[in-house]
């Protein structure tokens, strides 16, 4: 009887560094398939349409209220202490090192991730993939490294993005709602927020979450169990492994990074 | 019937695929176990069998898609499992495969799905691969569906699709895997016209996979039956019609019992009773 939570242990351990080896010979695949898309620029431009122009909108409003947010709960705290006029360094600060790179990532997820996991999982359990094989065309070059590269592109942008459009959302509240001077809001930004100690760091992160987030979703969706429940499972697991994993390194990240 | 001499020289000609001591394992269930297979140039080789006996695991094995635990599979003399992964896929050039659900590429309409493996392997003007395209799909009737998306099309249609996008590249080998389920009779006649004048008409070699005995018999040159991971019964449809073995008699008169037992293995029925309702 002891032996069986033992047992389980053992299984669900052999399980997870099995998954996790899997996960880095398909990573090795799909980057030995990179360098072709070079002759084939056509396949990375349409998954770019896919995987970031189609998850610009939530980006977009996300970005807006969240800066709004920041601009409301900055301003009722900054207010106390009389530095409401700093509230543009808050706000972009909040935005460039932590709340850009890390709420994308989540979003991109829930968006462009889940999508490249169902899509990938359908192809597998429809027999696309295997019909490609079949026609001497290499799955991992057709249809996993596009994929790839464009959620790896898309990524930085859309946190780019999110962030800008948040700092204008802070501005709207700060400046637009609650009378905070212009001049203070911008040149405080411009004074604080430095290009290489936030704005970089803030982009190699996006890049960080970008890459993981992305090859979590197409490697769930080609080790997906090929049937409804197994495309179904792999993408609430594109979802899940993601935060967490986003959220784990962003620590890691702000640490090596930030931590003096 | 079941003399292996008698199969490798069944036409004096070395056959196309020629499958020696195959056994190919899922976990602890032996799918296959030591068979031998021929394939002959320029005919239709049936490979009938219950549902789950292996049928479409053997056309993954002859395609590379699986590997196998023992023995060999030797496509036009090169054997598929010592090919590098550069020389499977120029293999697998010539050779078309229909797959049980069609697997056409849902973001692609008929047209493009049929000019893939053209557009993908053979670099030719798009107005060449325009008329190939609209020969393939006239072959099968259905150029004036060129436009429709996979999701527009019935079972048969997309059936047919598959097949000509199978022989776009003018494969040597096309295998069709269970080409006849869940079709409606006319589309179920089509397909088997299909397949043999495709057959006779581009001198190919076909595999057809399948448990639909008459359809299959009726334009198969020779048929295997597999069960229980071996080979029970070969030879031409009329010698298998004829056949002494009563697992064949069974399967191709589809009787609900015989060798292949009606229940499923279970404990005596009285005992089984008299648990006072507990399942095991």
């Amino acid at each position: 009887m002891i032996l069986d939570p033992l047992q389980l242990l053992g299984r669900k351990g052999l399980g997870f560094f099995g998954r996790l080896g899997r996960g880095h010979l398909f990573l090795m695949q799909t980057l030995a398939g990179v360098p072709a898309l070079v002759l084939r620029p056509g396949l990375v431009i349409k998954q770019l349409y896919s995987v970031g122009v189609l998850t610009l909108l939530i980006i977009l409003v996300s970005g807006l209220f969240v800066g709004m947010v920041l601009g409301l709960q900055g301003y009722n705290t900054l207010v106390d202490f009389g530095a409401e006029e700093s509230l543009g360094v808050v706000v972009a600060l909040s935005l460039v090192r932590e709340l850009g790179p890390v709420v994308s990532a989540l979003l991109f997820a829930g968006r462009a991730g889940s999508a490249l996991t169902a899509e990938i999982g359908l192809m597998k359990a429809t027999e696309q993939l295997s019909g490609m094989e079949m026609m001497a065309v290499d799955p991992m070059r057709r249809i996993v490294a596009p994929r790839f590269v464009a959620g790896f592109i898309s990524m930085p942008l859309l946190a780019a993005i999110f962030s800008i459009v948040g700092v204008y959302g802070g501005y709207f509240v700060g400046v637009g709602l609650l009378g905070i001077d212009d001049g203070a809001f911008w040149s405080q930004m411009q004074a604080k927020v430095d290009l290489s100690d936030d704005v970089y760091n803030g982009v190699i992160k996006s890049f960080v979450f970008g890459f993981v987030a992305v090859w979590i979703a197409v490697f769930e969706g080609y080790d997906a169990v090929p049937t409804s429940e197994g495309v179904s499972r792999a993408t609430t697991r594109t979802v899940v492994h993601t935060a967490l994993a986003v959220l784990g390194l962003d620590f890691v990240l702000t640490a090596l990074m930030f931590g003096d | 019937m079941k003399d292996t001499m008698q199969v490798t020289s069944r036409s004096g000609q070395k056959p196309l695929v020629q499958v020696r001591g195959l056994s190919f394992a899922r976990g602890e269930r032996m799918i296959f176990d030591g068979i031998d297979l021929d394939i002959e140039r320029g005919k239709i080789t049936a490979i009938m069998g219950p549902s789950g006996t292996g049928k479409t695991t053997l056309l993954k094995l002859i395609g590379g898609q699986l590997r196998p635990a023992a023995g060999t599979i030797v496509v036009d003399g090169k054997n598929v499992h010592e090919l590098t992964t550069r020389e499977l896929y120029r293999l697998r050039q010539r050779i078309g495969m229909m797959f049980q659900t069609g697997a056409l590429l849902t973001d692609l309409d008929v047209y493009a799905n049929v000019a893939f493996p053209i557009r993908e392997h053979a670099d030719l003007p798009e107005s060449l691969v325009r008329d190939l395209v609209l020969m393939k799909l006239q072959a099968v009737g259905l150029r004036g569906a060129a436009g429709l998306m996979p999701s527009e099309l019935s079972g048969g249609m997309a059936r047919r699709v598959a097949m000509a996008r199978a022989i776009a590249l003018d494969p040597m080998m096309v295998l069709y895997d269970e080409p006849f389920t869940g079709q409606d009779p006319i589309s179920m006649g089509i397909v088997v016209k299909l397949i043999s004048e495709l057959n006779d008409a581009l001198g190919l070699t076909s595999i057809v996979v399948s448990h639909d005995v008459q359809e299959t018999a009726a334009i198969a040159d020779y048929a295997y039956l597999l069960s229980n991971g071996k080979v029970v019964d070969q030879g031409t449809p009329e010698m298998l019609w004829k056949s002494a073995s009563e697992w064949s008699q069974q399967f191709l008169n589809g009787m609900p019992d015989g060798p292949v037992a009606f229940h499923y293995p279970a404990p005596n029925f009285r005992d089984d009773l008299m648990q006072g309702g507990r399942l095991r």
